[in-house]
């Protein structure tokens, strides 16, 4: 059985912008949950879960030893700050749309 | 021990937190970082429409504020504050000197990360699927280099009081002055890694105090209000302490350290300056408490053989307009507000392409195109248009057509604004650094 957290709850996050290049880190509050966000927050499921917004491929990089996940997602901010209409040109809010998703986690907690 | 503080960590940043370093933080360098391709591209857009501007629009009002304190502990100042416009905003630091008394004080501006006549329209943008600038069909409004340390060493060696720089890498704002001070190699790749990355903690201002980070009930900041500004206390071997003013508001923690330490970083093991790679991979992150966090173990690798160059193009003007419902209601009222404009915009705009867009704030908005809707419905909604085009008749008409909702549209529509403003585009490009020559201009008052 399993259950499912908002990532807004396991961890917090930061986003940033080159071009029409954006990247977001991802840190888990309780560094023990770090094995479980590398195994669920996959750069796959990144890219599956933005289909329309991210036209370009979604990288992964792993600090195994801060324990920290870097998704770097190219051709994802329509155009970049200086050509994106969106009232968010440079998707500084993208730390809060990756937080958006979930993580399945065992049924035995919370 | 080597101080430096950052006084600004980009364009519009907070002048207090600065006035308070300028007096209290026992600083050997005061830098304000101001440039980011958003700003570098306003710097661009002001001076086309006067060529005496360009420069940071708070260079004045900063320099004022800061200038007696660190000339008189001091400190000196290194700033990308030129932006497109270095040698006039030398030239307005040293009217600022003397209009405050100051005499005897040296400007040096560093030139030469303008190479607008250096490009062609044959010259690739590797952000634009390969293609050149003649493809992208607008005219070229400037170009600027990243210049690193090497650009930046030569006016710190003159002793000038003030540093004025262009378009520069931003932690090679923070890694001169610890060359200049440390002697360091510049081949010396694994130090340059260090020092870089201190830089680019550092270069944000209060992204590592405790600013772009509090999410109430998760990471709960105290005192934001009167955040203070950093300071990195750097050793010889590049080992740094980041810190804040005791007193100041905010906070210094691993969080906050490890959420800017990949900030805008793409791979961690080869974050590319004209300085250095560098690889933040390796980095150890310390929380020694009372706000002091300990940073150590970047490493480096050869630098690059080219410059990154922001390229700008006129990209005509920029409208916004919107109309607010609120209430019993008010989505439906909102999202008819929309359907309305789609089919009235498509009917007076239907000669020529234009880049249009229409939100819901409260809705839909920032990610409306991520395809990701949260919560319960508001009873609070703006309708948001924003059209970008080369003909100003037709931005005019779609803020008539938004304002025109006030009476024609849904009931109960109120708090039009409507703004136009021209704008600049930008791609990226690659240059050689041989191809870029560099100088320094020096001013006494």
């Amino acid at each position: 059985m399993t259950n499912h957290i908002p990532l807004h709850k396991l961890a917090h996050a930061r986003a940033g912008d080159k071009g029409n290049t954006s990247s977001v880190s991802v840190w888990p509050y309780d560094p023990g949950d770090y094995e479980l966000l590398k195994e669920k927050l996959t750069a796959a499921r990144i890219k599956q879960s933005f289909p329309r917004l991210i036209q370009g491929e979604v990288r992964r990089y792993e600090l195994d030893g801060l324990r920290g996940l870097n998704f770097v997602m190219y051709e994802a901010l329509e155009g970049g700050v200086n050509t994106s209409l969106n009232l968010d040109s440079h998707g500084k809010s993208w730390s809060s749309l990756i937080l958006s998703l979930d993580i399945e986690v065992p049924d035995n907690r919370g | 021990m080597f101080r430096i503080g950052c006084g600004a960590g980009f364009s519009s940043d907070r002048l207090g937190p600065a006035v308070d370093l300028a007096r209290d933080g026992a600083l050997d360098v005061l830098v304000f970082e101001t440039i980011g391709e958003r700003t570098l591209a306003f710097g661009h857009r002001d001076r086309q429409a006067n060529p005496a501007r360009g420069f940071n629009p708070h260079l004045a009002a900063r320099m004022r504020a800061v200038l007696p304190q660190c000339r008189a502990n001091g400190t000196r100042i290194v700033t990308n504050m030129g932006v497109a416009n270095v040698t006039a905003a030398a030239q307005l630091v040293v009217q600022v000197a003397k209009e405050l008394g100051l005499s005897g004080l040296t400007v040096a501006a560093v030139l030469g990360d303008d190479v607008t006549d250096q490009l062609g329209p044959e010259t690739v943008l590797f952000d634009y699927e390969g293609r050149s600038i003649a493809d992208v069909g607008r005219p070229l409004v400037g170009a600027n280099a990243y210049l690193g340390i090497d650009a930046i060493l030569p006016a710190l060696e003159t002793g000038a009081d003030v540093v004025i720089t262009g378009r520069v890498a931003d932690p090679s704002l923070f890694l001169s002055p610890l060359v200049h001070h440390y002697g360091w190699r510049h081949d010396d790749w694994p130090q340059m890694g260090q020092g870089t990355l201190v830089g680019h903690l550092m270069e944000c201002g209060m992204q590592i105090t405790g600013g772009y980070f509090a999410d109430p009930g998760f990471k709960d900041v105290p005192r934001l209000a009167d955040c203070g500004y950093p300071i990195a206390e750097v050793a010889q071997d590049g080992t740094a302490t980041i810190t804040k003013l005791a007193g100041s508001g905010g906070a210094v923690t691993e969080q906050t350290v490890k959420e800017q330490l990949l900030y805008e970083v793409h791979d961690p093991t080869g974050y590319l300056t004209p300085d250095v790679t560098a690889d933040f991979a390796t980095v150890t992150v310390e929380d020694l408490g009372q706000d002091r966090v300990r940073v150590s173990g970047a490493q480096g690798q050869r630098r690059p053989d080219q410059l990154k160059v922001t390229v700008g193009f006129d990209g005509g003007l920029l409208g916004e307009a919107g109309v607010s419902y609120a209430g019993p209601n008010a989505l439906a009222r909102a999202a008819l507000a929309r359907d309305i404009l789609n089919e009235r915009l498509a009917q007076v705009l239907s000669d020529g392409t234009h880049d249009l867009r229409i939100d819901l704030i409260g809705v839909d908005s920032l990610h409306a195109t991520a395809d990701v809707r949260y919560g319960t419905e508001p009873g609070d909604v703006r309708v948001r248009a924003a059209m970008r085009s080369a003909d100003r008749t037709a931005v005019e008409l779609m803020l008539w057509e938004v304002e025109a909702l006030l009476c024609c549209g849904p009931a109960g529509g109120g708090g039009y604004r409507g703004q136009i403003s021209p704008s600049v585009v930008t791609h990226s490009a690659w240059i050689d650094r041989d191809a870029v020559a560099t100088s320094v201009e020096v001013y006494r008052t």
